[in-house]
Protein backbone atom coordinates (compact mmCIF):
# COMPACT_ATOMS: atom_id res chain seq x y z
CA UNK A 1 0.00 0.00 0.00
CA UNK A 2 1.35 3.41 -0.76
CA UNK A 3 1.45 5.85 1.44
CA UNK A 4 -0.89 8.88 2.54
CA UNK A 5 -0.04 12.26 1.30
CA UNK A 6 -1.06 15.77 1.18
CA UNK A 7 -2.19 15.18 -2.49
CA UNK A 8 -4.65 12.68 -1.29
CA UNK A 9 -5.36 14.32 1.70
CA UNK A 10 -6.83 17.31 -0.34
CA UNK A 11 -8.48 14.85 -2.79
CA UNK A 12 -10.36 13.59 -0.82
CA UNK A 13 -11.49 16.71 1.42
CA UNK A 14 -12.44 18.15 -2.45
CA UNK A 15 -14.89 14.56 -2.82
CA UNK A 16 -16.24 14.01 0.47
CA UNK A 17 -16.76 17.50 1.93
CA UNK A 18 -16.87 19.35 -1.89
CA UNK A 19 -14.50 22.06 -1.09
CA UNK A 20 -12.90 23.55 -3.59
CA UNK A 21 -9.51 21.91 -4.81
CA UNK A 22 -8.07 25.16 -4.26
CA UNK A 23 -9.37 25.44 -0.39
CA UNK A 24 -8.39 22.00 -0.02
CA UNK A 25 -5.19 22.13 -0.57
CA UNK A 26 -4.59 25.51 1.71
CA UNK A 27 -6.87 23.56 4.14
CA UNK A 28 -4.43 21.09 4.24
CA UNK A 29 -1.02 23.05 4.31
CA UNK A 30 -2.55 25.22 7.00
CA UNK A 31 -3.37 22.21 9.65
CA UNK A 32 -0.13 21.26 9.48
CA UNK A 33 1.45 24.87 9.40
CA UNK A 34 -0.50 25.88 12.31
CA UNK A 35 0.44 22.54 14.42
CA UNK A 36 4.04 23.40 13.21
CA UNK A 37 3.71 26.54 14.38
CA UNK A 38 2.82 26.40 17.86
CA UNK A 39 5.28 23.46 18.21
CA UNK A 40 7.82 26.36 17.34
CA UNK A 41 6.57 28.08 20.00
CA UNK A 42 7.44 25.13 22.29
CA UNK A 43 3.46 24.88 23.20
CA UNK A 44 2.08 21.00 23.09
CA UNK A 45 -0.84 20.19 20.69
CA UNK A 46 -3.52 18.08 22.12
CA UNK A 47 -5.92 16.59 19.83
CA UNK A 48 -8.25 14.15 21.52
CA UNK A 49 -8.65 11.11 20.22
CA UNK A 50 -5.96 11.14 17.86
CA UNK A 51 -2.88 11.62 20.20
CA UNK A 52 -0.34 14.43 21.57
CA UNK A 53 2.37 16.26 20.00
CA UNK A 54 4.73 17.21 23.18
CA UNK A 55 8.54 19.29 22.93
CA UNK A 56 11.53 17.29 24.79
CA UNK A 57 14.62 19.30 25.98
CA UNK A 58 16.90 16.83 25.85
CA UNK A 59 20.42 17.49 27.66
CA UNK A 60 24.09 17.10 25.81
CA UNK A 61 24.59 13.45 25.88
CA UNK A 62 27.80 11.06 24.99
CA UNK A 63 27.65 9.40 21.30
CA UNK A 64 29.38 7.87 19.02
CA UNK A 65 29.85 8.24 15.18
CA UNK A 66 28.57 3.87 14.27
CA UNK A 67 30.89 3.98 11.34
CA UNK A 68 34.07 5.20 12.76
CA UNK A 69 33.49 3.87 16.48
CA UNK A 70 34.89 7.71 17.90
CA UNK A 71 33.19 9.63 20.54
CA UNK A 72 30.96 12.93 19.26
CA UNK A 73 28.81 14.24 22.47
CA UNK A 74 25.63 14.52 20.44
CA UNK A 75 24.38 18.25 21.31
CA UNK A 76 21.77 19.69 23.83
CA UNK A 77 18.30 20.07 21.65
CA UNK A 78 14.82 20.06 21.85
CA UNK A 79 12.30 17.61 19.86
CA UNK A 80 8.57 16.63 19.03
CA UNK A 81 7.75 13.37 20.29
CA UNK A 82 4.38 12.18 19.71
CA UNK A 83 1.85 10.20 21.98
CA UNK A 84 -0.95 8.39 20.66
CA UNK A 85 -4.51 9.03 22.06
CA UNK A 86 -6.95 5.84 23.14
CA UNK A 87 -8.36 5.89 19.98
CA UNK A 88 -5.97 5.93 17.34
CA UNK A 89 -4.12 3.05 19.74
CA UNK A 90 -7.24 1.17 19.54
CA UNK A 91 -7.71 1.18 16.13
CA UNK A 92 -3.94 0.13 15.46
CA UNK A 93 -4.61 -2.68 17.98
CA UNK A 94 -7.61 -3.94 15.92
CA UNK A 95 -4.68 -4.38 13.20
CA UNK A 96 -2.42 -6.18 15.23
CA UNK A 97 -5.31 -8.72 16.23
CA UNK A 98 -6.14 -9.20 12.50
CA UNK A 99 -2.66 -9.93 11.62
CA UNK A 100 -2.17 -12.15 14.40
CA UNK A 101 -4.84 -14.00 13.51
CA UNK A 102 -3.48 -14.22 9.87
CA UNK A 103 -0.56 -15.57 11.32
CA UNK B 1 -3.46 24.26 21.83
CA UNK B 2 -6.51 21.79 21.71
CA UNK B 3 -8.44 20.68 18.70
CA UNK B 4 -11.14 22.84 18.73
CA UNK B 5 -8.19 25.82 19.39
CA UNK B 6 -6.74 24.22 16.20
CA UNK B 7 -9.86 24.67 14.25
CA UNK B 8 -10.66 28.74 15.03
CA UNK B 9 -7.02 29.45 13.87
CA UNK B 10 -7.37 27.57 10.93
CA UNK B 11 -10.76 29.10 10.22
CA UNK B 12 -9.45 32.69 10.83
CA UNK B 13 -6.75 32.05 8.30
CA UNK B 14 -8.93 30.22 6.17
CA UNK B 15 -11.57 33.14 5.34
CA UNK B 16 -13.18 30.99 2.13
CA UNK B 17 -14.48 28.39 4.51
CA UNK B 18 -16.55 28.26 7.59
CA UNK B 19 -16.26 27.23 11.13
CA UNK B 20 -17.85 24.60 10.31
CA UNK B 21 -16.70 23.53 6.96
CA UNK B 22 -12.69 23.76 9.02
CA UNK B 23 -14.10 21.84 11.34
CA UNK B 24 -15.44 18.98 9.45
CA UNK B 25 -11.93 18.86 7.68
CA UNK B 26 -9.78 18.58 10.85
CA UNK B 27 -12.31 15.32 11.29
CA UNK B 28 -11.65 14.24 8.12
CA UNK B 29 -7.98 14.26 7.87
CA UNK B 30 -7.09 13.09 11.59
CA UNK B 31 -10.04 10.18 10.43
CA UNK B 32 -7.96 9.80 7.35
CA UNK B 33 -4.86 9.51 9.00
CA UNK B 34 -6.20 7.11 11.49
CA UNK B 35 -7.34 4.65 8.49
CA UNK B 36 -4.36 4.42 6.75
CA UNK B 37 -2.58 3.41 10.18
CA UNK B 38 -5.24 1.03 11.09
CA UNK B 39 -4.85 -0.40 7.81
CA UNK B 40 -1.04 -1.22 8.68
CA UNK B 41 -0.30 1.85 6.31
CA UNK B 42 2.37 5.13 6.07
CA UNK B 43 1.45 8.73 5.91
CA UNK B 44 4.08 10.70 4.48
CA UNK B 45 3.50 14.63 4.97
CA UNK B 46 6.64 16.14 3.86
CA UNK B 47 8.44 18.93 5.58
CA UNK B 48 6.19 17.79 8.98
CA UNK B 49 7.03 14.18 9.17
CA UNK B 50 5.44 10.78 8.98
CA UNK B 51 3.45 8.02 10.49
CA UNK B 52 3.97 4.73 10.69
CA UNK B 53 3.43 1.33 12.37
CA UNK B 54 6.26 0.36 14.80
CA UNK B 55 6.16 -3.76 16.21
CA UNK B 56 6.40 -4.68 19.72
CA UNK B 57 7.65 -8.42 20.14
CA UNK B 58 5.42 -10.55 22.63
CA UNK B 59 7.08 -10.83 25.66
CA UNK B 60 5.25 -12.05 29.38
CA UNK B 61 4.13 -8.81 31.50
CA UNK B 62 2.58 -8.75 34.51
CA UNK B 63 -0.62 -8.57 36.64
CA UNK B 64 0.54 -5.09 38.16
CA UNK B 65 -2.18 -6.07 41.45
CA UNK B 66 -1.35 -10.17 41.81
CA UNK B 67 2.18 -10.09 40.05
CA UNK B 68 1.25 -13.11 38.04
CA UNK B 69 2.85 -13.57 34.46
CA UNK B 70 0.59 -12.83 32.07
CA UNK B 71 1.61 -13.09 28.14
CA UNK B 72 1.13 -10.76 26.01
CA UNK B 73 1.18 -11.36 22.05
CA UNK B 74 2.83 -8.74 19.65
CA UNK B 75 1.52 -5.72 18.53
CA UNK B 76 1.75 -2.44 16.28
CA UNK B 77 1.71 0.96 18.05
CA UNK B 78 1.20 4.42 16.01
CA UNK B 79 5.25 5.89 15.74
CA UNK B 80 5.03 9.59 14.07
CA UNK B 81 8.96 10.67 12.76
CA UNK B 82 9.34 14.54 12.91
CA UNK B 83 10.45 15.29 9.46
CA UNK B 84 13.49 17.87 8.95
CA UNK B 85 11.72 20.74 8.70
CA UNK B 86 9.95 20.24 11.79
CA UNK B 87 13.00 19.23 14.12
CA UNK B 88 15.18 22.18 12.71
CA UNK B 89 12.52 24.60 13.56
CA UNK B 90 11.61 23.14 16.77
CA UNK B 91 15.48 22.96 17.87
CA UNK B 92 16.06 26.66 16.89
CA UNK B 93 12.86 27.95 18.74
CA UNK B 94 15.06 26.42 21.64
CA UNK B 95 18.20 29.09 20.86
CA UNK B 96 15.48 32.27 20.26
CA UNK B 97 14.61 31.55 24.25
CA UNK B 98 11.33 29.87 23.26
Amino acid sequence: MSALTKAELAEHLHTELGLSKRDAKDMVETFFDEIRGCLRENEQVKLSGFGNFDLRDKRERPGRNPKTGEEIPISARRVVTFRPGQKLKSRVETYSNAKAREA
Amino acid sequence: MTKSELIEQIASRQSSLSLKEVESAVRLILDDITDSLAQGGRVEIRGFGSFSLHYREPRVGRNPKTGDAVPLTGKYVPHFKPGKELREQVDASRSLGY
